[in-house]
């Protein structure tokens, strides 16, 4: 019986030559990293609850400040410095302001084949490249830092064989959208969701982070997909070496096996207040929105802000909404600069916020008022998830929320999509 | 901690997120026993005050999903619930609970049948529920999970460890 990519990436962290789901296992870490979210409560463990002096590996620890930047508050600010103040005793990686921390783990630290643990549930994101990313709370991520190890459960793998071509118009978003309103929010509870078909062979990068990175909104463990040589030419031109290409054996078993022809799909939105709660843009009616959201782990990446600039480019915002665009990374803010893309958000009258999580989380930036409605490319749509506990947020692709934000209302992107 | 004891319920239903128990704009506060005071915030801004050390959750499927905020098991271990009864759990709270020595169960029925107010018996020796007459079985705790959960966490465990 043949193995699946996560059972072998698992194997390989447990030193072992075969692992089968249910089975538990302590594994070896090749990344962790932490964000400002819960570091501190990390480094109150770490320092005076075990009283640990070194932590496992300095070259395998990432603390990242992107939750709140820049700092809302003194309190905000405390937990930045502590991190700060962590990371040199240490010699830790360490960055402030230069991105949402999946896009920086993409861009500098994750090849293929790695097990990541970080202590933020969007970990799965790094399944895009092959490695198998999982999100864990400040305790285990505590105890990952001063031991390097995490017991974990091997989980069943869920299928998702994609075939065909997205039409103009709709994206990834759209269809990890799609996938989670039809299984559920706990339609992967434990499991692993690997994506494969002939339409993941033709996605870029950018597409197959969008799809893992949600695989968590479904409960999942993780997300995967088989990395090829888009991914190797990525990680090698990142200056990194790519590590295992593993694949999923021919006979290897999957609990279920779902599939999707890609040119069915429609654009898709997640209706407040949960993330499987999806319907068709056709079906939704007539939605007012006050604020519109391009960015988040999930959907900031110069792709989707190319697809947002397409569509505003010499349009106007609705003088009742208001637009925040946040690059996810530095790295991506410049590029969309050298492409002109902030020039023409600016010009149509969207906010650009800096590089973090923003809106997406309510923390810092962008909170929405009592019975405000908002439209994001954010990863939840949570009741009060970004402010007012009677506020409401809908899901949807960066093309539908541009597209959105300058109606005034809810809007399928497709008659602004050239 | 004991494998048998009773408790007044309170319901929530399915798919309760830890932006649910615990909401961004209160993880900043100073301490556990400040941020309690809005466990449920967004759905039930009173319940927090309404309950009692003992008392137990029962809840729909999903529980505990979406962010890995660790804040949100520790501050439902901090109101000391005896325990929580779920028909399912996201897997990151999952861990986060019996991390901060918060005990959970799983059981599919009890959630459509008991109200709130309810008081339920847990005999965790027999693995059973009762309620009123009724008697509904429930999924027994790994040795290894209890002696975590005795210790108080995951913290407290390895301390003891390596004491």
């Amino acid at each position: 019986m043949g193995m699946t990519i996560g059972e072998k990436i698992l194997a390989r962290a447990s030193g072992k030559d075969i692992v089968k789901p249910g089975e538990i296992i302590t594994a070896k870490v090749d990344l962790c990293m932490t964000n400002d979210a819960t570091t501190h409560l990390s480094i109150d463990i770490f320092e005076q609850q075990l009283k640990a002096e070194k932590v496992f590996d300095p070259q395998k620890v990432v603390l990242i400040i992107d939750h709140n930047v820049p700092a809302e508050s003194a309190k905000t600010a405390e937990v930045h410095k502590k991190m700060r103040l962590f990371s040199q005793k240490h010699h830790l990686p360490f960055y402030e302001g230069a991105g949402i921390c999946h896009q920086i783990m993409v861009e500098d630290f994750v090849v293929p084949g790695q097990l990541i643990v970080a202590a933020d549930s969007h970990t799965c994101a790094y399944g895009g490249l092959g490695a198998l990313g999982t999100g864990v709370g400040c305790t285990d991520f505590t105890s990952v830092l001063s031991t390097g190890e995490l017991w974990l459960m091997v989980p069943e793998s869920l299928k998702f064989v994609l075939e065909g071509d997205l039409r103009s118009g709709i994206y990834a978003r759209d269809l990890i959208l799609k996938i989670i309103g039809d299984i559920g929010a706990n339609g992967a509870n434990y499991k692993i969701m690997e994506f494969g078909g002939s339409a993941v062979k033709k996605f870029t990068l950018d597409d197959r982070i969008v799809l893992c990175n949600m695989a968590v909104e479904a409960g999942a463990k993780s997300g995967l997909i088989e990395p090829d040589e888009q991914v190797v030419n990525y990680v090698q031109a990142a200056g990194r070496q790519a590590m295992d290409l593993l694949k999923s054996d021919e006979d290897a078993v999957y609990e279920k096996i779902y599939r999707y022809i890609l040119d069915e799909l429609e654009p898709m939105v997640a209706r407040p207040h949960f993330v499987d709660n999806v319907v068709p843009v056709s079906k939704i009616g007539e939605v007012m929105i006050d604020q519109g959201f391009i960015g988040s782990c999930n959907n900031g990446r110069i792709e989707e802000l190319r697809v947002a600039a397409q569509i505003l480019k010499g349009q106007n915002v609705d003088p009742l909404v208001k637009l925040f665009i946040s690059p996810a990374s530095k790295e991506v803010f410049r590029q969309a600069l050298d492409e002109g893309l902030i020039d023409i958000f600016v010009a149509s009258g969207a906010m650009v916020l800096n590089p973090n999580c923003s809106v997406c989380w309510g923390g810092c930036q962008g909170v929405i008022g009592e019975g405000e409605t908002l439209i994001s490319t954010g990863t939840r749509n949570f009741k009060g998830r970004a402010g007012h506990a009677d506020s409401s947020v809908y899901l949807a692709s960066a093309a539908t929320v541009a597209a959105s934000a300058l109606t005034g209302k809810i809007t399928d992107p497709r008659r602004f999509v050239r | 901690m004991s494998r048998i004891f009773a408790g007044r319920v309170w319901k929530l239903g399915d798919d309760i997120d830890t932006d649910i128990i615990i909401p961004t704009q209160f993880l900043a506060l100073e301490s556990v026993e400040e941020m309690k005071k809005y466990a449920f915030n967004p759905l039930r801004p009173d319940l927090a005050e309404l309950i009692r050390p003992g008392d137990i959750i029962v809840a729909g499927k999903n529980f505990g999903c979406g962010s890995s905020r660790e804040q949100a098991a520790e501050i439902l271990a901090a109101l000391k619930l005896s325990c929580i009864i779920a028909k399912s759990y996201a897997r990151i709270f999952y861990r986060n609970a019996f991390n901060n020595g918060l005990l959970l169960l799983e059981n599919n029925e009890l959630d459509d049948l008991c109200q709130e107010g309810d008081e339920l018996s847990v005999n965790l020796e027999t693995s059973r529920i009762l309620l009123g007459g009724r008697s509904f079985s429930v999924a027994s705790i790994p040795d290894d999970l209890w002696q975590m959960l005795a210790a108080g966490g995951l913290v407290p465990m390895m301390r003891k460890r390596n004491s």
